[in-house]
């Protein structure tokens, strides 16, 4: 067989992408149809940049959710005779009933490129929202009693924030995500304590709105925390009852370790606009009320910073996905054979000479991954500061 | 001001201690130092082995003596040879071993010796850092003017189509970190599969810099902190250029590039100070990813073959190191801020 040219691969590419366009197409056209209805999210399709980001963004997404539909081989499977083959190359002497092309080429162990950046998404969209999220929980749990009471508390919160923020990341890193490291159980005892404040937060959410109603308040309460305990026992201690929810003992010190970085700053932003929101007028009327302060804090402040923070969670999406990077770049706590795109970078850029293409189509996916996220961030800001 | 700056240089010390206590820790728990006893001493030697050389090392003492030991603080362990000649901690580094001194730490001076490169730690990282200085010289070089430039055009004139264009690459500038970035001009500008303008390594910069060996690492660091103080820049330059006294400038007939030279400039620049000075973190992190991707044996490549191989004297040291370099800054920039604008006091 002939190998492929440039325009064949790339429709061949957009055929293999085909239901990532249906899904796209679909969110595309219900969100615009609806977009008067949809609040912020609705606003979103007004705004050209904001829109490009949104379609990088939800691209990725549904990626990751068909890699199994989309990706030509299995990211681990080696070919004989396709050690860096240039993309377009005809499987030669492949087991029968495979996909006849390499449509991106292969990498220096023979497997498929194009494959292991569609499952990369995958491993990449796992822990980067996840982890981000649970910093948001760190943080705003942190924040919003460091902002409002201030004192002794605040300072101290401060002085640590600074601490870690201080820390040159890469040396976090270097000294956090060792097996050594995981030999001591020092991540289970970070993860115990990061793990908790989730629980905490959506503990007090609930407490403090439906205090009045006990039965109510009750059953959310309890619900979050059987879901939460169990989940905390699972992800945290590896010791969950029903044996269901679990993560190995290398991603979890790298999603750790990850929060632990970004918690600081999401604590200093929700700091400082707790620090402003709490000279207003309403929560000076929901004090003279008699509303306690966990109520002010989490049912009046927090809705009304919810603009910024909203903006700074896709820009830190974006910023955890290159921490990821830069931790599968120097190799570490991943797994030698994971397909996530800063360790192919890493693998491929040793020989990028003689085959440059394993390298590059991890950089260009992760780079327009956070592209997409940047401008969502950019759109979402322009739009919320519209009104 | 003298008591501003004595308490940001108190609140210095203290996040100081802290963060190389915390970097000792890390360095010094149990299996680290097995693996120490085990380069060592052998690499098959047995549970009980590694336990009495780690306490024939004075390893297995307290932490924070350790720590105190390793500052120069407190005095450095001793004891004697089973024949009888006296060891420890100072005596051992010591040449002249009777008149070893007492104290032998960082404060001293005293940065132990590298177990990966067989040199003292204090000479490597001498070594190392003045080759890192000339990068980061020539990074700040470029990116200094360049950012403040994009930065300052876009927001002259806000929303205009200079301005989205030049937003959007600052945009797209941060969202490329240095190992993408750093890859794609390997392969574009210094590969077969494109123009062979520059070099892929830049090994040879280490013995004379020319643009050829030297500039896509220098670019490669210094394009990811472009997007993000343009930005910055941008920012400060709309809000000043939205101010009374601009308007009132414009009104009394100044041309607008007069107006955005002497008004505008020199106000809109305050911010985006602090926010070069607090880049020095995260331009860290660009230093060694770049250096490990070009292979440029300064700091940053040292910092990872001290992680990689477990050389702990050297890893404290570069921490050590690092910690400074990210406090110092931190600190001019909050004096600096202070002393640029005359709105904020202090006291």
């Amino acid at each position: 067989m002939e190998p492929l040219g440039w325009i064949e691969i790339l429709g061949r590419l957009v055929q293999q992408f085909l239901p990532v366009w249906i899904a796209l197409v679909l969110t595309f056209g219900l969100s615009i149809r609806f977009k008067r209805r949809l609040g912020l999210y609705g606003k979103l399709f007004d705004s050209t940049v904001g829109m490009v980001g949104f379609a990088l963004v939800m691209f990725w997404v549904f990626t990751a959710l068909f890699a199994d539909q989309i990706a030509t081989h299995n990211p681990l499977t080696q070919i004989s005779g396709m050690k860096n083959k240039p993309p377009g190359t005809p499987v030669a002497g492949g087991p029968a009933g495979v996909y006849a092309y390499y449509l991106l080429g292969g990498d220096n162990l023979a497997r498929d490129v194009f494959s292991r950046m569609v499952m990369g998404a995958r491993e990449v969209l796992k822990i980067a929202p996840a982890a981000t999220v649970f910093a948001f929980m760190v943080g705003i749990t942190l924040g919003l009693p460091a902002g409002y009471f201030g004192g002794r508390f605040d300072t101290l919160l401060s002085f640590l924030a600074n601490l870690v923020l201080a820390f040159p990341v890469i040396l976090l890193f270097y000294l956090l995500v060792t097996p050594e490291i995981v030999e001591t159980g020092i991540p289970t005892y970070l993860a115990a304590i990061l793990f908790l404040f989730p629980i905490l937060f959506l503990v007090m959410l609930w407490n403090s709105r439906f205090f009045t109603q006990p039965a109510r308040r009750n059953l959310y309460v309890a619900l979050t925390l059987v879901v939460g305990l169990w989940l905390y026992a699972g992800l945290a201690f590896d010791a969950d009852p029903l044996g269901i929810v679990s993560m190995p003992a290398n991603i979890l010190i790298v999603f750790v370790s990850v929060v632990f970085v970004n918690a600081p700053t999401v604590f200093r932003i929700v700091r400082g606009i707790t620090l402003d929101i709490k000279t207003r007028d309403y929560v000076a009327a929901a004090q003279t009320r008699g509303e306690g302060p966990w109520y002010i804090m989490l049912w009046e402040i927090l809705p009304n910073a919810r603009g910024p923070l909203i903006v700074d969670f896709c820009l830190r999406i974006g910023y955890t996905t290159i921490l990821l990077g830069t931790l599968g770049f120097f190799g570490l706590g991943v797994s030698p054979e994971s397909p996530d795109w800063g360790s192919t970078i890493d693998q491929g850029r040793q020989l990028l000479s003689i085959a440059p293409h394993p390298a590059l189509v991890p950089a260009l996916a992760l780079m327009s991954l956070v592209l997409g996220l940047n401008l969502l961030a950019d759109g979402l800001r322009e739009e919320s500061l519209r009104d | 001001m003298l008591m501003f700056i004595l308490r940001r240089v108190a609140t210095m010390v203290l996040t100081a201690a802290c963060l190389t206590f915390i970097v000792f820790f890390l360095t010094n728990l149990e299996p680290n130092l097995e693996k120490v006893a085990k380069s060592e001493a052998g690499s098959r030697i047995s549970d009980a082995e590694v336990e009495s050389w780690l306490e024939r090392n004075g390893y297995t003492r307290p932490i924070f003596v350790r720590y105190g030991e390793w500052l120069g603080i407190l005095p450095g362990w001793t004891g004697t040879e089973p024949d009888g000649r006296p060891r420890g901690r100072c005596v051992d580094r010591a040449a002249d071993k009777a008149n070893a001194p007492r104290y032998c730490g960082l404060l001293q001076g005293d940065w132990g010796f590298s177990t990966v490169f067989k040199q003292p730690v204090a000479e490597i990282v001498a070594t190392r850092l003045a080759l890192t200085g000339i990068l980061m010289f020539w990074v700040m070089a470029l990116m200094v003017p360049a950012s403040l430039l994009i930065g300052v055009l876009a927001g002259m004139r806000e929303g205009s189509r200079l301005d989205r264009t030049l937003s959007t690459f600052s945009i797209a500038t941060t969202a490329t970190p240095e190992y993408v970035s750093g890859v794609i001009f390997i392969v574009f500008l210094a590969s077969n599969a494109g123009v062979q303008w520059f070099k892929g390594t830049a090994t040879s910069a280490m013995d004379g810099v020319t643009f050829e060996n030297f500039f896509l690492p220098v670019l490669t660091i210094a394009l990811y902190g472009i997007g993000y103080i343009a930005r910055m820049t941008r920012a400060s330059m709309t809000e000043v250029m939205t101010a009374q006294y601009i308007r009132t400038a414009r009104l009394k007939g100044m041309s607008f590039p007069a107006v955005v030279v002497k008004h505008a400039l020199r106000n809109a620049l305050i911010a985006p100070f602090t926010v070069i000075m607090l880049q020095f973190p995260w331009l860290l992190n660009g230093v060694v990813i770049v250096e490990t991707l070009f292979n440029y044996k300064g700091f940053g490549w040292t910092l990872v073959q001290a992680a990689g191989n477990n050389d702990i004297e050297l890893l404290l040291a570069c921490s050590v190191v690092a910690v400074f370099v990210v406090l110092v800054t931190q600190l001019i920039s909050d004096i600096g801020y202070v002393f640029l604008n005359p709105r904020i006091r202090v006291s």
